[in-house]
């Protein structure tokens, strides 16, 4: 609700198009029924949570069960909301003041993990629809305007007989496609939710007025919810539309295993995530993040050719014609053992800003490391001098087939799965006394769990 | 501000009184300081709400008032027993050592509630306790800024006055900060406000070193009523705005080169509505030239009518695709240049350049 800090006011959620659950605060300023409401919450979603986790497989020494749970909302700021319920609910105790049912600190730390995972890219446990979208269509309209749903899905799938720009004009009218959310629309406030809220507070209970005033506050929550509910599908229904990418399994499986290992430790230990993380625990996801991001740009790369072209476009890649191939060329390695370093010249037109000495591979041959020698540059193309080492068997002379040939078609790029190297920090419990020690699990205190939710 | 401009930014206004501005108005002049039809309308003090809505593209900024009365709410929450949650927060924060407050509240002069009165005996108090040196809370003093040659009136929520320190100024805000995060733009926009206060109370004190040059924002803790007091350095705000409220009586020029018989006039006819048609200041309007960015939709009270004249323009597509294609105006001459249909002038070579290159390799690729 406008104005408090993550009161919810109402969410409509669910796993089938044609029955969401709507649930609603007829008073979002009473924190009992903010409670009730999160307590509802979490049954529909920690019954969601279990339901991923009925089918197992071993990968390595782990356990990991074959589904993990998915929440698509909206937008960025739905997104944070979530996050913010979380943090909210998550301390929250079954005993002392304010007790509440044990789900609904479950439901925080479950919140919290979504909305922490959702940061690691190419996570898809929590996804911002606007996000998604974004990422495989380009609009005629800024990023600002993209944020909106039904703007950008005008955009993108407009009803029939409306063009793309017309559509997410119509978009932005409040009265027919009524903000994603979490913000309310504010004459919608002022004119229907205000005085309906009033109507409720004003009449006694279990009356008829208040009975009235209930379905009153459900028919217009309903009436400002269902046409993003809507959406919602549609969007699901474009994106499903697209081919999947060859490593989105890859991607699928990290989320997999992660759900997998946050669910034991649920079970096993189960304290919840602390209020900040401490300098070593941030410096560590600092580092898993960026990794995770250079990961996570090369195999999109490898997946699809127009982002493999924007990496052309910026020159980190380039695609080019082999003009020439030293294929047994052999040189004195560090230990005096010759080894075989093919040189290749690759002629490219594309703005090539790689220096030489940069390390690249070529999406085809991924096992074979190339480092760039020489570059010339000509009138109206480069040519590109690669060292060519790995990947070619284990005789002296390259197997066949195992070096670009003459005339070969070929695209090479700075950017791919494993060029993020840094020097490994040392495991948690072995952080020197320098940096304070290894980290001791935030131990939530009374207060936590007693803070009060207004 | 000699007088013709007076007189032309009058006949551009019309008939009408000029629109007051406030704290958040003049904030908000500082958004987009480069539009010169937003900064002659602010100068001429034009109601641009009522502008837009008479062209047809009204603005979009409603407030919900669960909003305003939870601020209310807070703010009385913290004002009350005497200042006496606040004056332990300052102590912490300004490390104050202030043991006894006095306190004068200036919401209301005996009755007498004329900006004017209200105004003379602010400064009277603001000045005499620079003189004597109490440590004193005011509450709503009202201060006044010249804005393009008019007078603005401003009502901090707090200024707060150290015997042998300065002058704060506190905004009471009821967005909370959560972990100790608040926030970015919420923090931002209390920040510019702040400055403006900041420098009305230095104009009106005529000494920059009395005021400080960081203010106190108050806001809930966490997810309660709990106030927590945060020090919010404004100098970069203070001098953005400076420098757009300088341009402002600086606005001899851009009038100047404005067709002489030019007028924004929504001065009502008998039916309550502006007598001249939507067409006639449709047409006024594109006298004064714009410069729209998305960014506007969130600031300006004429973004959707400036949006809609800009389409086909490659600022509409935001600011850094704007820089990205320097010197390429609109998306058609883009698109003319990534073909080569078009030749590049001098300005655009690097920009044409770039499209062309994009232009071949998507294309090669989507082939
Ligand atoms: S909306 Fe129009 S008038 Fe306002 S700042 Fe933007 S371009 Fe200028």
């Amino acid at each position: 609700m406008a104005g408090e800090a993550n009161a919810p006011l109402a969410a409509m959620i669910g796993s089938d198009v044609a029955h969401p659950t709507l649930l609603f605060v007829p008073q979002p300023r009473n924190r009992d029924m903010r409670f009730e409401f999160a307590a509802s919450l979490a049954e529909v979603v920690l019954d969601y949570v279990r339901s991923r986790t009925q089918r197992s497989e071993v990968l390595g020494n782990d356990v990991v069960f074959l589904e993990a749970p998915q929440l698509l909302v909206p937008n960025r700021a739905g997104a944070a909301f979530v996050r913010l319920l979380g943090r909210s609910t998550r301390f929250r105790r079954t005993t002392g003041l304010y007790p509440v049912p044990q789900r609904v600190p479950t439901l925080g730390r479950w919140l919290t993990y979504l909305a922490e995972r959702s940061e690691h890219p190419g996570s898809a446990a929590m996804l911002a629809m606007t996000e998604a979208l974004s990422m495989h269509w380009a609009s005629g309209q800024s990023a600002l305007e993209d944020a909106n749903l039904a703007a950008i899905l005008g955009w993108i799938d407009p009803p029939d007989g409306v063009t793309g720009p017309e559509a997410a004009i119509a978009a932005e009218d409040p009265l027919v496609w009524p903000p994603a959310g979490p913000s309310t629309d504010p004459s919608f406030d002022n004119e229907v939710l205000a005085p309906a809220i009033r109507a409720y507070a004003d009449s006694a209970p279990d009356s008829p007025r208040r009975m009235h005033a209930l379905q009153t506050l459900e028919r217009e929550l309903r009436g400002q919810m269902e046409p993003t509910w809507r959406l919602m599908w549609r969007a699901v229904d474009v994106l499903r539309a697209l081919p999947p990418g060859d490593t989105v399994e890859q991607r699928w499986t990290a989320d997999r295993k992660d759900f997998s290992r946050y669910h034991n430790y649920l079970v096993m230990d189960g304290r919840p995530q602390a209020r900040r993380d401490g300098a070593v625990v941030a410096a560590r996801r600092l580092q898993t993040l960026e990794r995770e991001q250079t990961l996570y740009d090369a195999t999109r790369a490898l997946d699809d050719p127009l982002v493999m072209a924007n990496f052309r476009v910026t020159g980190e890649a380039f695609e080019g014609t082999v003009v020439s191939v030293e294929r047994d060329r052999r040189v004195t390695g560090e230990k005096g053992r010759r080894i075989t370093r093919p040189l290749i010249v690759v002629s490219t037109g594309d703005p090539m800003h790689l220096a030489v000495g940069a390390a690249v591979r070529s999406p085809a041959r991924l096992g074979q490391e190339a480092t760039i020698v020489e570059i010339r540059r000509l009138a109206d193309s480069t040519l590109v001098t690669l060292e060519l080492a790995g990947g070619m068997g284990r005789r002296a002379a390259p197997a066949p087939g195992t070096v670009p040939e003459e005339k070969d078609d070929i695209t090479y790029t700075s950017a791919f799965p494993d060029a993020f190297r840094t020097p490994d920090l040392p495991p948690t419990e072995l952080t020197p006394w320098t940096h304070g020690g290894p980290p001791q699990p935030y131990v939530p205190t009374e207060d936590d769990a007693r803070e009060v939710w207004e | 501000m000699d007088n013709d401009t007076s007189e032309r930014l009058r006949r551009l206004r019309g008939a009408v009184p000029a629109k007051r501005h406030n704290a958040r108005t003049v904030a908000a002049l500082t958004g987009n300081p480069g539009c010169a039809r937003r900064a002659v309308l602010d100068a001429a003090g034009v109601d641009k709400e009522q502008l837009a809505r008479h062209v047809g593209f009204p603005a979009k900024f409603g407030q919900s008032q669960f909003a305003i009365t939870r601020g209310n709410a807070f703010e009385a929450q913290v004002k009350a027993n005497a200042f006496a949650e606040l004056i332990r927060l300052l102590r912490e924060t300004l490390e104050l050592e202030l043991n006894e407050v006095g306190q004068t509240d200036l919401e209301e002069v005996g009755g007498n509630t004329s900006q004017e009165m209200r105004h003379i005996r602010s400064r009277q108090k603001l000045t005499g306790a620079a003189a004597d040196g109490e440590s004193t809370f005011f509450d709503h003093p009202l201060l006044t800024l010249d804005v393009g040659g008019n007078t603005v009136y401003l009502e901090p929520d707090l200024v707060a006055f150290h015997h042998n320190g300065k002058f704060h100024v506190v905004e009471i805000k009821s967005f909370a900060v959560i972990d100790d995060q608040a926030d970015g733009g919420k923090v931002a926009a209390a920040a510019t406000q702040s400055a403006v206060y900041v420098l009305a109370l230095r104009r009106l004190l005529g000494d920059d070193d009395a005021v400080s040059d960081e203010v106190v924002l108050v806001c809930p803790k966490d997810f309660s009523n709990q106030p927590v007091a945060t020090k919010v350095d404004v100098r970069k705000q203070l001098i953005v705005l400076q420098h757009q409220l300088s341009r402002l009586s600086r606005i001899e020029k851009l009038v100047g080169e404005l067709p002489p018989a030019l007028t924004f006039d929504l001065a009502a006819g008998d039916d309550g509505k502006p007598t001249r048609s939507a067409a006639a200041l449709t047409a006024a309007l594109a006298e004064v030239e714009a410069r729209y960015a998305p960014d506007c939709l969130a600031k300006c009270e004429m973004a959707f009518f400036c949006r809609k004249e800009a389409s086909g323009c490659t600022a509409t597509l935001g600011i850094n695709v704007r820089e990205e294609l320097g010197g390429v105006e609109t998306v058609a001459e883009a698109l003319g240049l990534a073909d080569g249909s078009l030749i590049a002038s001098d300005s655009q070579a690097e920009a044409a350049a770039m499209l062309r290159t994009t232009a071949e390799i998507y294309g090669s690729v989507t082939a």
